[in-house]
């Protein structure tokens, strides 16, 4: 494929159908969960919550190769979680795509869990008091006022989970190595690029293809939110 | 049928308040700080006491001895925040959906048509409301929560955001609910005017305890004299039958039984209008005075006055007819009239006191 006067080889054109691929799935699949964990951190009082927030927030701090590690050590084939999920729902995360997805998720998980959590924390209390004295239970409660209230919240967490998938490096690589079509991303790609005689200029080409898609989200979560904007103001 | 009777700590404040009340509006009254917007919290189910029991209507929504706590939406509770509270996202319509969707099947539902009608809401059904002024927004907080088929209808302030004009008309909405939807009222208020015109019944609150339970009349006419201000708020209102307007002075005549009360401007010329007439605009003779301005001279007699060693002195006056008003006069001028129980004498009302935001229909 040609763009821009520079040409895609086939390898190129993988890493990035992959980059997507990965970075939809990270997202999609880590949403529900940073809901939760951001509903919980904004709403509830527990024992441990400090603990919890340290866990959600550990691989923001820590080096990537660690978490990788982490990774390789619970979903490797033969580790304990990644074993179980392998023999009991054909769920293997080792060395596929789905590990670049779940390195991903995890590493973009404390971005989406705080965007989340500060737009719910955002929403008066009240508000969810007074459907509950209008007879919704809990559960309405959360899906007709909580999640439509914190939707800019809800968008801003997934792009920047979605932009952090496309960019993730260090804990993929460590966990899931670097398989062309498998798990070579973008980022791989860059870096295999880079150790190549003459593949500066298609690092370069593929750098930029990895900003424009970067950008694109942002510009995409800028025009939803700003729909949605009108409609979300406060009654107060 | 509403009886409370509670303890809660919460560091600094704690609240113990006891009271029963079978009227259609039940005021709580007294300072911020005093625990209102806490009891109807425990009312509605958003906070729990440490001990007692609440029950509306012969059911029984706490009871820490039973360890029974039903959850806020299986309270029946239409709560009525003061700042409505409506759900920024949806549209009236739907905000009013969200009050009938998860109302109980068998609970006796008003329809929606009426309730709208009544509130005078159904030029705003598509609204967002953002786009609602904060009378409207009212409105609607209101027929939300009668939408939701409560079995008491609890209001935390609901006229402290609105400004003087519209308050008059939130409260001529409250007596709408009152006495056209049959559903009993908490109304939570530091306004004495608001709880005279409204409640039958009063609970006073001081830093947590109940200080006083009684009528209004009761309660603020008494002239207490660690709060001489509390006489602006004070007055009275009286049923009027609605007479002629007079064209060329612009002066609506009201029969009342015990005399006429002109009101400034046209009001309905027919059933039965409320005027509310404040203790601060009424003054007293014994005898119609030959040269005055004042035109409305209404008889009665004087059931008591109320005067402490302060400056200030309150007289109640039965009507002819067996209604009550209040006159907020001086020591001195009660002394030197003689005002002693039983006397016969008028009350004068400045007609350019009253204006049509007193009046209220029904």
């Amino acid at each position: 494929m040609t763009l821009l006067g520079f040409t895609f080889s086939p390898e190129q054109m993988d890493a990035i159908w992959l980059s997507l691929r990965v970075g939809f799935a990270a997202t999609l699949f880590s949403l529900p969960f940073a809901i939760l964990v951001a509903y919980g951190l904004a709403r509830w009082r527990f024992p441990g919550k400090m603990l919890v927030d340290a866990l959600v927030h550990l691989p923001l701090v820590l080096p990537p190769v660690v978490t990788g590690l982490v990774l390789l050590l619970t979903f490797g084939r033969r580790a304990p979680v990644g074993a179980f999920l392998a023999d009991h729902f054909g769920l293997v995360f080792a060395f596929r795509w789905t590990g670049a997805a779940l390195a991903s998720g995890v590493m973009g998980f404390p971005l989406m869990v705080r965007a989340i959590r500060l737009s719910i924390e955002a929403i008066d209390p009240r508000l969810e008091s007074a459907a509950a004295t209008l007879g919704a239970p809990p559960l309405a409660v959360f899906f007709l006022v909580t999640l439509p209230l914190a939707a800019p919240g809800l968008i801003a967490g997934a792009v920047l989970g979605f932009a952090k998938a496309l960019g993730e490096f260090g804990a993929t690589i460590t966990f899931v190595s670097n398989i062309p079509g498998e798990t070579r991303t973008i980022p791989a790609e860059i870096y295999v690029l880079t150790q190549t005689p003459g593949g500066d200029g298609a690092a370069i080409a593929m750098s930029l293809v990895s900003a424009a898609l970067a950008i694109g989200a942002l510009v995409a979560s800028e025009l939803l939110s700003r729909r949605m904007r009108p409609r979300l103001r406060s009654s107060s | 049928m509403i009886d409370v009777d509670v303890a809660l700590d919460r560091g600094d404040f704690s609240l113990r308040a006891a009271f029963a009340s079978e009227a259609k509006v039940t005021a709580l009254f007294g300072p911020s700080g005093s625990g209102k917007s806490t009891l109807i919290d425990l009312i509605a189910g958003l906070a729990r006491p440490d001990r007692g029991r609440i029950s509306v209507a012969d059911r029984v929504l706490v009871d820490t001895g039973d360890r029974l706590f039903l959850a806020p939406r299986k309270r029946r509770v239409g709560l009525v925040f003061q700042d409505a509270l409506l759900f920024p996202h949806l549209s009236v319509a739907q905000n009013l959906r969200f009050g009938s969707f998860f109302a109980p099947r068998d609970a006796r539902r008003l329809p929606l048509a009426r309730v709208v009608d009544t509130l005078g809401i159904g030029g705003l059904m598509d609204r967002r409301p953002e786009q609602l002024s904060g009378g409207e927004r009212q409105r609607v907080g209101v027929a939300r929560a009668l939408m939701s088929a409560p079995g008491v209808l609890l209001m935390d302030e609901p006229f402290a955001a609105l400004d003087v004009a519209r308050r008059h008309k939130a409260m001529g909405l409250v007596e709408l609910a009152r006495d056209e939807f049959k559903i009993p009222i908490v109304l939570v208020s530091h306004q004495i005017d608001e709880v005279m015109r409204l409640a039958a019944q009063v609970v006073m609150l001081k830093r947590g305890r109940v200080a006083e339970i009684g009528a209004p009349e009761d309660i603020f006419a008494s002239a207490r004299p660690e709060n001489p201000s509390e006489r602006f708020g004070l007055g009275a209102s009286l049923a009027c039958d609605a007479g002629e307007y007079d064209e060329h002075y612009g002066l609506t005549r009201l029969k009342h039984p015990a005399g006429e009360v002109f009101l400034p401007g046209r009001a309905a010329t027919s059933g039965k209008i409320r005027v509310f007439i404040k203790a601060v605009d009424v003054a007293i003779a014994r005898a119609p005075p030959p040269d005055i301005s004042i035109r409305t001279l209404l008889s009665g007699r004087i059931l008591r006055v109320a005067a402490s060693r302060g400056p200030l002195a309150l007289a109640t006056i039965e009507l002819v007819g067996g209604e009550r008003i209040y006159a907020s006069l001086t020591r001195m001028a009660a002394d030197q009239l003689g005002l002693a129980p039983g006397r016969a004498l008028f009350a004068m009302v400045k007609a350019v006191a009253l204006d049509e935001r007193e009046v209220g229909s029904g």
